[in-house]
């Protein structure tokens, strides 16, 4: 019990009105799955029911295929790029209206803190609407157009078929959706099986913004209706952000056929720590880069690579930030770590962990009260790590920093891009000739200098090596969703 | 691997130590020595680890968001009470304006004796003996547990621009007169001209006046740095250090007299150099952002700001305060609101 006890702050639940049971939004309405399959949606932090969503079989995302088919032909593909964008625009205004009810939504069903889904999340899925938006009547001058006929508007690819994972469930919705139909694509998402509701509520908001029948369907349900989609004939393009060991089974499902294919998938970014950095912003953007949304970020700064010389006071500094976290209750808006998505999530944590001390590294936490249901796993970090360790080369995906040394600024480099990913790093130095150095050598698609995870509608994002390929966001995020 | 052109030699690790690195119990005896040498003070100013002025505007931000309901926020308002300096630095100030504020100070809210007192009123050296006077008459003497302190802005405050004798002499007046804490203000020319032995002496000379006083009762020394002044947050956390060790009890934002007064995100650097002054040396330095705080609310900022970068050692009116007037009333205001439920609006409290 510390002099300054935060009191309960909770955000209201009531702000978010949840149906007991969704169908599938096929069409512009919502209909029920064709063998009538359910499953349910759980609050992570309580393990409460949420509530029943329809499982879409094959049948039912041929349906939703179609109907995407029809309303590119008929509908949203000759419709003019700056009709298109006053749909987008209504879509952006509406999430900014309806940003708190989403938010607490978001938490509810993901388990993230409402701090995160109310100042990062929801801000920036309106962002990325209005972006894209603003990009619809533009397409001309994107630099994607038909070569030699400068001023012709680049065409769009057609349907396009998308799966997004639990993380950032609006978010990747965002990502997904607003440039394919800033591009004059319609889309059939599937949002991943633990957190279908706001990719649901957003269908409700396509329906508010008078968005034509069937230029967005969202098809939920669990793997099988994810390949359902992927792998249907119909479909031109496939856009995945999840596991690289999914992204590789889709990259081979779509070999040989005509579907353009984009993959955002895991990774293992170092985030790297000089002498002459700003020690105390660079353990905020250390904490920033592992614990924001438990860790569960496929950009995540999971691997801390700090010199040698101010090894101890960087580890001192970091553990005493550590015990300020609050973990708990992800409605409490004064929740830092909130719940970990589901079981299985949380099992793989554990046994990465498991893994990581019986490999000889040494696990801390903070002293901290984890609640009894739900599923929660308190901030760690390894030290004593070496390369060679599996904590240090595979995605934990949960809030577990490994912390590795290095003398030089070559070793830094070495050492950061020697794993099979390549989504992220960062640089903490003070000298900036040496971030644009680093930022040369890294390979990763991302580098943040003395900031991590900062995320911008204008900035593209992606992965090297098995972190996937192709660009979101920015101007090459429309390049995705264009014929080329 | 080839470096780039004209770009230094990035390539290569920087060969000095961090202070952070510096600041293990090896290092005491080297700190005592920074202030016989200008190279030496300068060396160690400037090695102190950067600040990224977005990172900690950030960070500020963060703790901004804090929601402090119920509980909490009685609590918090209550120390926040205790921790006020209330001030009147005015040209226009008299014996009866300085009377009124020190009752006031006394007594804030004269309807609810379970309101606390100030930590101490803040005046010119000249108002210091009517001040030193009204507290002592209250039974709750300067030097009492408990009382309201007597505080005294000098060395030619707000500017510091005058020689160090009348600096001294100021300091030595007021407490002559009666006050028991000590504002000066640092010579920012002298510092942004890289000049930092000479403000260190000068610190160094005004703790002496405090340390020598005629009773045998050292005051209180709060060091103003004029972070406005000062502008960029790494001369911030230099004007810090160099504060500190020269002997400063509290280290303290802003005269209140600059544009640009106490921001949360100076504040949050200032504390994270106090925090690491006590890691290298094992003293104690207390913390003060003046100027520009006005509601309870943002009071509050502050409070879970020091929890959260310093921790509970700093949540007490010995080591944290906020120089302001206005505020007091908004967290009378908050206080009796929080009590009944209702609000009852400003001409239920006194405006002194």
């Amino acid at each position: 019990m510390t002099a300054f006890e935060y009191a309960p702050a909770p955000e209201s639940r009531s702000v978010v009105e949840i149906k007991s049971s969704y169908g599938l939004f096929i069409g512009g309405e919502f209909v029920e799955p064709t063998d009538g399959a359910m499953f349910k949606s759980i609050n992570p932090a309580t393990e409460e029911v949420l509530a029943e969503v329809a499982e879409a079989g094959p049948a039912d995302v041929d349906r939703a295929v179609r109907a995407a088919r029809t309303a590119y032909e008929k509908v949203w593909g000759p419709m003019p790029g700056r009709e298109r964008a006053k749909y987008l625009f209504r879509i952006a205004r509406i999430i900014q209206e309806r940003s708190r009810e989403l938010a607490v939504l978001e938490s509810l069903d993901n388990g993230k803190p409402i701090r995160e889904s109310r100042d990062v999340d929801l801000p920036l899925v309106a962002a990325h609407f209005f972006y894209y938006a603003g990009w619809a009547d533009k397409l001309a001058y994107a630099g994607f157009g038909p070569p030699g006929r400068p001023g012709a508007e680049p065409r769009p690819l057609g349907v396009a078929g998308q799966v997004i994972p639990w993380n950032f469930p609006l978010l990747m919705l965002a990502w997904k959706i607003a440039p394919a139909l800033a591009t004059g694509n319609t889309v059939v998402l599937k949002p991943a099986e633990t957190t279908p509701l706001s990719a649901l509520v957003f269908a409700e908001i396509c329906q508010q913004a008078d968005l034509p029948p069937g230029v967005v369907n969202i098809v939920t349900g669990a793997g099988a209706t994810g390949r359902a989609l992927v792998e249907h004939g119909d479909v031109d393009k496939v856009a995945f952000t999840g596991s690289t060991e999914v992204g590789r089974q889709i990259a081979r499902s779509v070999a040989g056929t005509r579907k353009k294919l984009t993959l955002e998938l895991g990774g293992k970014a170092a985030n790297i720590v000089f002498d002459d950095a700003p020690i105390d912003q660079a353990v905020e953007g250390i904490v920033n880069g592992i614990f924001f949304n438990q860790g569960h970020v496929c950009c995540a700064g999971s691997r801390l690579l700090v010199q040698e010389s101010v090894y101890e006071p960087v580890l001192e500094a970091l553990k005493r930030r550590m015990t300020r976290l609050r973990v708990g209750d992800p409605l409490d808006k004064n929740t830092d770590i909130g719940a970990i998505n589901s079981a299985s999530q949380l099992e793989r944590i554990r046994t990465l962990s498991a893994i990581g001390a019986q490999e000889g590294a040494e696990p801390w936490s903070p002293p901290c009260q984890l609640p009894d249901r739900g599923f929660w796993f308190a901030p760690t970090i390894f030290t004593g790590v070496s390369q060679a360790h599996r904590i240090a080369r595979e995605e934990i995906f949960g809030p577990v920093l490994s912390v590795l040394t290095f003398r030089t600024p070559a070793e830094a480099v070495e050492k950061a891009n020697n794993t099979p990913y390549g989504l992220s790093a960062g640089i903490w130095t003070d000298k900036g000739s040496r971030i644009l150095w680093m930022a040369d050598r890294l390979r990763a698609g991302v580098v943040w200098a003395n900031t991590f995870n900062k995320f911008d509608p204008t900035s593209p994002f992606g992965g090297y090596k098995e972190s996937g390929y192709g660009r979101e966001g920015g101007r090459h995020g429309l390049e995705a969703y264009l014929d080329v | 691997m080839s470096t780039p052109s004209g770009a230094g030699d990035p390539g290569q690790t920087a060969d000095r130590s961090t202070p952070l690195a510096r600041t293990t119990p090896s290092g005491h005896s080297d700190l005592a020595e920074l202030g016989r040498s200008e190279a030496a003070l300068r060396a160690f100013l400037h090695g102190l680890p950067a600040v990224d002025q977005v990172g900690a505007e950030q960070r500020a931000a963060m703790l901004g968001t804090r929601s402090i309901k119920t509980t909490a926020k009685a609590w918090a308002l209550d120390l926040a009470i205790r921790m006020v300096d209330l001030t009147t630095l005015e040209g226009a100030d008299t014996p009866g304006k300085v009377r009124a504020l020190c009752n006031k100070a006394l007594r804030p809210d004269p309807a609810d004796p379970t309101c606390p007192a100030v930590a101490a009123v803040c005046v010119y050296p000249a108002m210091v003996g009517v001040a030193a006077e009204v507290l002592a008459e209250a039974g709750r003497g300067v030097t009492g547990s408990g009382g309201v302190h007597v505080a005294s802005v000098a060395t030619a405050f707000p500017s510091g621009q005058a020689p160090l004798d009348v600096k001294i002499a100021d300091t030595r007046a007021a407490i002559a007169a009666g006050a028991d804490e000590i504002d000066m203000v640092i010579n920012r020319g002298a510092f942004l001209a890289g000049r930092y032995l000479e403000v260190y002496d000068e610190i160094v000379a005004v703790k002496q006046a405090c340390l020598e006083t005629d009773p045998g009762r050292p005051a209180h020394l709060k060091v103003i740095l004029e972070t406005g002044e000062l502008v960029t947050y790494d001369n911030v956390r230099r004007a810090s250090w160099l504060a500190m060790l020269a002997g400063a009890d509290f280290i303290k934002t802003s005269t209140g007299k600059v544009p640009v007064a106490a921001t949360p995100p100076v504040t949050l650097v200032m504390l994270e150099a106090v925090r690491d002054f006590r890691a290298a040396t094992g003293r104690q330095v207390g913390v003060k952002p003046a100027g520009g705080i006005r509601t309870a609310k943002d009071a509050i900022k502050y409070l879970v700001m020091v929890n959260e970068t310093v921790g509970e050692d700093w949540l007490h009116p010995d080591w944290f305060r906020f120089g302001a007037s206005s505020l007091l009333n908004d967290l009378l205001m908050q206080r009796t609101k929080l009590r009944t439920g209702v609000y009852s609006g400003p001409d239920y409290f006194s405006l002194d």
